[in-house]
């Protein structure tokens, strides 16, 4: 149900926040094997929720569409009453001092929490495998990967546990899960949802964003996710950043009535480099099918070209490890997080916690990252990669001269199967290929469903805007959503 | 190009990271075809390009913002300690530094 239907049955007092609570809480047991949650407390959550109708009988309901409707949190976000693991056994019994501002945020909205969602350790992975916790199923076949890293969060959303997620997204990790589990995702514009209380894996990369059925759902949480923050050193406060989500993307709905197509005035640029070898035919087919309806509905197709779009593997692999191995630092053993039972000294105990308390990926990235920053190899790959960035991010700028959005596919292909690709971490990188450029360029980027491939595994169309541009990709993926129905289709295993 | 057996010890005393011979042999392998993946940005011409740190600099220059210096109340002490391993009167326990 969309996320207006359950505000309005709040309102109406058809049901409550309580009931709505002991609904998402009878599914996640129902739907256990799943492994989708980390941390589940039915106390915690039902006092929330009857706090949120408490404020309601208060009266303060009014303008708050979101009093009462459940959330789950990606284990990424610090929570002061739930565990924060991050997938990690380095974190495995953490519980934070504070809030982060996400979760606050969405907690002074009125939202009603009903647990963390398991996620690959530290955001690293795309198959949410590398979680300390055990994969994720994906609900549409549950011998496949949910994608990652955010992948309880989008499996949650799609088995219809909870109406609404929060998600993180460094390279990929809310827009590929999405498309993997069929649901709506939007990773905001480097900046404009904070990072304070998000557990650090590349500071440079990471976002924070919402994970729902629909578009629409998604502008209704971004809007209550965004907003300048203190806390957070590089979090915006210019004037693109204070427009208010839901207001632009309602004002972008209203500009249009009959006899004006859905989509006339609107330039979609499509990249010939995001259909080149390597993508999956069934893939291609529907994403193409997907920009024919945005044609067919008034669109002017422009081709446009990325012509970095391979590089942009390297750099990341380049750039994320070495911020990694600097944030990762801080897990040492003494103030937070494992620690070794048997030791020399302190530097053996440092040493020997983070080698017991990091998994594979984890150390793998760390150990690049060392690379990548040590005396003699910081210019030729740290630097290099920097500046390659920067002709990542210009090459976006020369293309939204000529289109207002670009689409393309999310990823090469569907969701494979648990353990196919986990013995080869090159193998998974290169899955992330059509999303990376967006993170290094720091812009807004949307996954939306878009079909099925031959196996029933859904398929996701990525829209990518220009800076600050969220409310006019969420408008057009509305759109797109009030012509199709592909993100009303439920997997087997939610019913 | 590959990592030798000298490098990888370097790198895991950099990341201090425990790290078993046997481990590091097996690690060695997927990290010689990361190592394989990152050196194709050696081919691209960066010449006098300026690094790109902040991603939205690429829109103008990118201050970062630094609070006021005036004291502030942090978080509380006694709620920061609580997930750290072993502590006595306040402070955190290590083991012994100096002998």
């Amino acid at each position: 149900m969309a996320i207006l239907d359950i505000a309005k049955r709040l309102a109406g007092r058809e049901v409550s926040a309580v009931e709505l609570a002991q609904d998402s809480l009878g599914k996640i047991n129902a739907l256990r094997d799943l492994n989708a949650f980390l941390h589940v407390d039915p106390d915690l959550t039902l006092a929330e929720a009857r706090r949120a109708d408490a404020r309601r009988e208060a009266g303060g309901g009014e303008g708050k569409p979101l009093l009462g409707v459940p959330i789950a949190h990606k284990d990424i976000f610090v929570t002061r009453d739930w565990r924060s693991t991050a997938g990690s056994k380095m974190l495995a019994n953490y519980v934070s001092p504070f809030d982060a501002t996400v979760v606050t945020r969405l907690s002074e909205a009125g939202m009603v929490c009903v647990g963390k969602l398991n996620c690959d350790e530290f955001a690293m992975g795309s198959s949410n495998e590398n979680s300390a916790f055990g994969p994720v199923k994906n609900p549409w076949d549950t011998s496949c990967i949910p994608g990652g890293s955010s992948g309880g969060s989008a499996a949650a959303i799609a088995a219809g546990i909870v109406p609404a997620t929060t998600g993180t997204d460094t390279g990929g990790s809310l827009r590929q899960p999405a498309a993997m589990c069929g649901i709506t995702a939007i990773k905001p514009t480097y900046g404009r949802v904070s990072r304070y209380g998000m557990i650090a894996f590349a500071s440079s990369l990471d976002q924070g964003g919402p994970m729902a059925r629909s578009a629409e759902d998604c502008a209704l949480l971004l809007d209550a996710m965004v907003g300048f923050d203190p806390l957070d050193s590089t979090s915006l406060d210019t004037q693109e950043a204070k427009v208010p989500v839901w207001r632009a993307f309602s004002d972008q709905i209203a500009s249009k009535r009959p006899p004006d197509k859905d989509f006339d005035g609107l330039r979609v640029g499509v990249p010939k480099e995001f259909f080149a070898a390597g993508l999956a035919p069934d893939v291609a087919a529907r994403v193409h099918e997907a920009i024919a309806t945005f044609e067919k509905h008034g669109a002017t197709i422009v081709a446009i070209s990325l012509p970095r779009t391979a590089l942009s593997i390297p750099t990341y692999y380049v750039i994320a490890p070495a911020e990694a191995s600097s944030n990762l630092s801080r897990f040492d053993g003494m103030r937070f997080g494992h620690r070794a039972a048997d030791y020399k000294d302190l530097g053996d105990m440092i040493a020997k916690s983070r080698a017991e308390g990091f998994g594979r990926e984890v150390q793998r990235r760390i150990l690049t990252g060392a690379y990548v920053l040590s005396h003699g190899y910081y210019d030729a790959y740290y630097l290099q990669a920097q500046r390659v960035r920067r002709l990542i991010a210009d090459d976006f700028q020369d293309a939204f001269k000529s289109c207002d959005l670009i689409m393309g596919p999310v990823a090469p292909t569907t969701a494979w199967k648990i353990g196919e690709k986990s013995s080869d971490p090159v193998a998974m990188y290169l899955e992330d290929i059509f999303t990376l450029g967006v993170s290094l360029a720091g812009l807004p980027g949307m996954s939306v469903p878009c079909g099925f491939d031959a196996s029933n595994l859904p398929v996701g169309l990525q829209i990518i805007g220009n800076y600050f541009q969220e409310p006019a990709m969420l408008a057009a993926a509305h759109r797109y959503q009030q012509l199709t129905d592909w993100h009303l289709r439920i997997p087997g295993a939610a019913t | 190009m590959s990592f030798d057996a000298e490098t990888l010890n370097r790198l895991s005393r950099l990341a201090a990271l425990d790290i078993s011979p046997d481990q590091l042999r097996s690690l060695g392998g997927e990290m010689d075809s990361i190592l394989a993946l990152i050196t194709q940005l050696q081919a691209t011409d960066t010449a006098g390009l300026t690094p790109l740190a902040h991603p939205l600099s690429v829109l103008g220059e990118i201050t970062l913002r630094l609070r006021a210096d005036v004291a502030a109340a942090g978080i509380d002490r006694a709620a920061n300690m609580e997930n750290a391993p072993e502590t006595e009167n306040g402070l955190f326990l290590v083991p012994k530094v100096l002998e």
